[in-house]
């Protein structure tokens, strides 16, 4: 007789976020027993406000990731759409913030559409396709903004309030990103699309036989993440209340790391909200906790290159051993 | 007259569940061409593999000029002079043509270590002028074509001084001008001493090139002849041998109305004119040799390669197929050959796995009732048999069996009307080939049209109602396979006999 539960035994992936978790709690109580300010409400609300940005990224990278793809070019569309949304407020001062907010994920629709036709449809790979609109996005953003800076004193007070206020007495932007967080986990488990997303990834061929269409899948992810880019451009301008041209230089690069540190392969196919979850706060303690423990900025960067290292060595060691006790357990 | 360069006796080698090579000997003395003949899986591949030591056998003995040897890896081979040529030539198309003729054996200066190109084109060169080519060493290997680069591989050879040289269906790939050049070559390196092994499907090759052949059936060494004592018959009838005996019950299934039909498909270079008929509950048997393109007629009816010319037709309407998920939705389902590469997504669970194809089924607005995705999982791979402990079990947890019988299960949750089935039990046992058949044959007498592709005499004859041979990419002979024998089938197969085309 066959199971309709899900073995135990079975759950060993499910291992590897228990680990990360139980990593995380340690390094908190270090990093605690070291500063005592940093497990302090303020603190956390400070490390999330600063996560959520990144964590928002991440869930559109996340399944990029998933369809053997990566996307280099978010950074620049983080400043193209955060610039764009700027501009208008400083041109239209009256317009409703959830308008600028639209207008950014637009904008980042638009760049995600083009990656998605040169990747799927004229299979350009996806480093060069991305690579490529990094610069032309990124020389489009200093284009529409003559060079010039929109600073503060140009925004409006409801722009700005989009990242500083709150919502339920939660800061706009946890919320936002919780928000994005449920949507997204329900879509990638529990719609046709999502579970299409991971079948091309895991095996392009099998999907293909299948009958999945491989081409509007892979356009669809990233048309998401341009949207997730543009829509943290206008989040990034008015938290920061300046919208400039070298806006989010190399920010793709923190947001991939978040990626593998949530257990997310680039070899494509597998990645879960929960691990990615685990990885984007690991990732905020890293930058959040470094300075409080007055770790000199010069190590700082060569503990979290080190940390990611770490991360992806457990992940293969992981995967080893989940292989082989798949073995072990076939039925003969 | 008895003094042999390669000499085996009593060479076995099983694989889990089969017996590749049962008890073989061979021959061969210096400057002769010998023709190796045999069905697909009569144990051809593997015993070139044994020679070349890819494989070590697990009986009997090896004579190299007449002293044992043992032959432990490919290094060992290559160090007693056997050289191999495959139909799919192994070369590195980004390097020139005398980097591929030099790869492990370079010249290099004894005393600086430096390679010595200069040395090299020009040994390269000679080498390609003894062969009648006069292509230049320094051009690249990708820019050659098959022949030109099979000629390279041969210089290769030469380059090591091969005393035996292999060739496995070097033909196959080549026009016939090309093939007359090959013909020459290798004349010339039998009258300068090699020892030539030839493997070729082809009656042409053996008629042109053979002086001795040996015939292999079933694993087992069938005998070796002179090129005088054969002809055409004798040697189908060698290869063919014996009477099959019906190991797979044949389901009485009444066919009814044509259910599909194929008009003139071609692709450019792949295969032409292919036009036949299916009907509701017939099992239609697709065979031929190996690279007659049968599978590639599969993949474009099935959109995975669209073809460039011709039409399908469904119930009498025509329709075009550009993606599987076209030929899906009109009812068209297709089992891959490589089931590991196409069939399945290994690391995930069982009903992920199945419901796959049918995921509109399982969904409502997009959104996907997992509970009913796994109840019919259950259901379906309990009606075939596979042995798992739940749905949940990861598909590369399956056996080789039980993972074909998983991806039968995907189709079985499609509504399909014509079914293609690529080399269903490739690679499968006895006890799981019977289930395939039985399930085959539930899904004729519920009225599917099933397109079978094998190369498995016993099958074709045993299961299906009409027979389509190809060969070279056309259809050679279509027959009644209660009418036919397994000798007419070879014949067509392999180019011999023009009968059976009215069919």
């Amino acid at each position: 007789m066959l199971n309709l539960r899900r073995n135990l035994l079975l759950r060993a992936e499910r291992f590897r976020d228990f680990g990360l978790l139980v990593f995380i709690i340690v390094l908190s109580l270090v990093i605690q027993v070291r500063n005592p300010t940093f497990l302090t409400l303020s603190n956390i609300n400070t490390l999330l406000v600063n996560a959520s940005i990144l964590s928002i990224l991440a869930v559109g990278m996340m399944m990029v990731l998933i369809i053997r793809g990566i996307d280099l070019s978010i950074g620049s569309t983080i400043a193209l759409s955060g610039m764009v949304s700027a501009l208008t407020v400083s041109l239209y001062p009256t317009i409703h913030p959830v308008l600028s907010i639209l207008e950014g994920v637009l904008v980042g629709a638009v760049v995600g559409t083009i990656i998605g036709l040169l990747v799927s449809k004229f299979n350009v790979l996806p480093i060069i396709a991305t690579m490529g609109m990094m610069n032309i996005v990124r020389g489009l953003t200093f284009l529409v903004s003559g060079g010039k800076w929109i600073s503060a004193y140009q925004m409006s007070v409801p722009f700005k309030k989009i990242a500083t206020g709150s919502i339920l007495g939660i800061n706009t932007l946890i919320f936002i990103a919780v928000v994005i967080y449920i949507i997204f986990y329900y879509f990638i488990n529990h719609t046709r699309t999502g579970r299409q997303i991971y079948a091309v990834g895991s095996n392009p061929e099998a999907a293909k036989v299948s009958g999945i269409p491989k081409t509007r899948i892979i356009w669809m992810v990233y048309i998401f993440m341009g949207a997730l880019a543009g829509l943290a451009g206008v989040l990034w301008v008015s938290r920061f209340a300046s919208a400039q041209g070298d806006t989010a230089v190399g920010y793709e690069m923190g947001v991939i790391a978040a990626c593998v540190l949530g257990g997310i392969s680039l070899a494509g196919g597998s990645g879960k909200i929960s691990g990615l979850i685990l990885g984007v706060i690991l990732f905020g303690i890293l930058n959040n906790a470094l300075p409080l423990i007055n770790v000199s900025p010069f190590w700082q960067q060569g503990i979290q290159g080190a940390v990611i290292l770490a991360a992806i060595i457990i992940n293969v060691l992981v995967k080893r051993s989940n292989e082989r006790m798949a073995l072990r357990h076939r039925v003969v | 007259m008895d003094n042999y360069i390669l000499e085996l006796r009593g060479v076995s080698k099983t694989f889990p569940g089969v017996r590749a090579l049962d008890n073989v000997r061979f021959d061969l003395r210096p400057g002769e061409i010998h023709s190796i003949m045999g069905e697909n899986g009569a144990g051809k591949s593997t015993f070139i593999k044994i020679i070349t030591g890819v494989y070590i056998p697990d009986e009997g003995e090896m004579l190299f000029n007449g002293k044992p040897v043992t032959i432990q890896g490919t290094n060992d081979s290559q160090k007693l002079g056997i050289a191999a040529i495959y139909q799919h030539v192994t070369s590195y198309p980004d390097l020139s043509v005398t980097e591929n003729i030099f790869i492990g054996h370079e010249i290099i200066s004894k005393r600086t270590k430096r390679l010595l190109w200069n040395q090299m084109h020009a040994k390269a060169k000679d080498l390609l002028e003894q062969l009648g080519a006069s292509f230049d060493p320094k051009i690249r290997m990708g820019t050659l074509s098959v022949a030109q680069q099979q000629i390279v591989e041969i210089a290769k050879a030469l380059s090591v001084h091969a005393k035996v040289i292999i060739m496995d269906e070097p033909t196959a790939a080549l026009s016939n001008r090309e093939s007359e050049e090959l013909y020459r070559i290798t004349k010339k390196l039998r009258d300068d001493g090699v020892a030539v092994i030839f493997i070729s499907h082809r009656m042409e090759d053996f008629e042109r090139l053979a002086d001795r052949v040996t015939v292999l059936r079933d694993a087992q060494y069938i005998g070796t002849w002179d090129k005088e004592e054969m002809d055409h018959d004798r040697l189908v009838m060698a290869m063919v041998g014996r009477e099959i005996t019906q190991m797979f019950p044949k389901r009485e299934v009444t066919i009814k109305k044509e259910i599909f039909r194929v008009e003139g498909l071609g692709r450019h270079g792949v295969f032409k004119d292919i036009s036949f008929t299916l009907h509701q509950g017939e099992i239609l048997a697709l065979t031929g040799l190996v690279g007659a393109g049968r599978t590639e007629v599969c993949e474009s009816i099935y959109g995975i390669t669209p073809f460039d010319e011709g039409s399908l037709w469904l119930n009498g309407k025509h329709i075009t197929i550009g993606h599987p998920h076209e030929a899906l939705a009109k009812g068209i389902g297709y089992l891959p050959e490589d089931r590991l590469g196409q069939g399945l997504i290994l690391d995930w669970e069982l009903y992920k796995n199945v419901t796959l194809p049918v995921l509109d089924k399982f969904s409502q607005n997009g959104v996907l009732d997992t509970h009913s995705e796994r109840e019919r999982t259950k259901e379906i791979i309990e009606l075939l048999a596979v042995k798992a402990t739940s749905v949940f079990d990861k598909a590369a947890t399956l056996s080789g069996g039980n993972q074909q019988k998983l991806i039968v299960a995907k189709l079985l949750t499609a509504d399909l009307k014509v079914i293609i089935l690529d080399e269903p039990t490739k690679g499968v046992d006895v006890g799981a080939k019977t289930a395939i058949f039985n399930i085959m044959g539930d899904l004729a007498q519920r009225g599917y049209g099933i397109i079978m592709v094998s190369s498995e005499m016993v099958e074709v004859l045993g299961v299906s109602d009409r027979t389509v041979v190809m060969k070279e990419g056309r259809i050679a002979a279509i027959f009644e396979t209660a009418k036919t024998t397994q000798e007419q089938i070879l014949r067509a197969a392999l180019g011999t006999s023009e009968e059976g085309l009215d069919a």
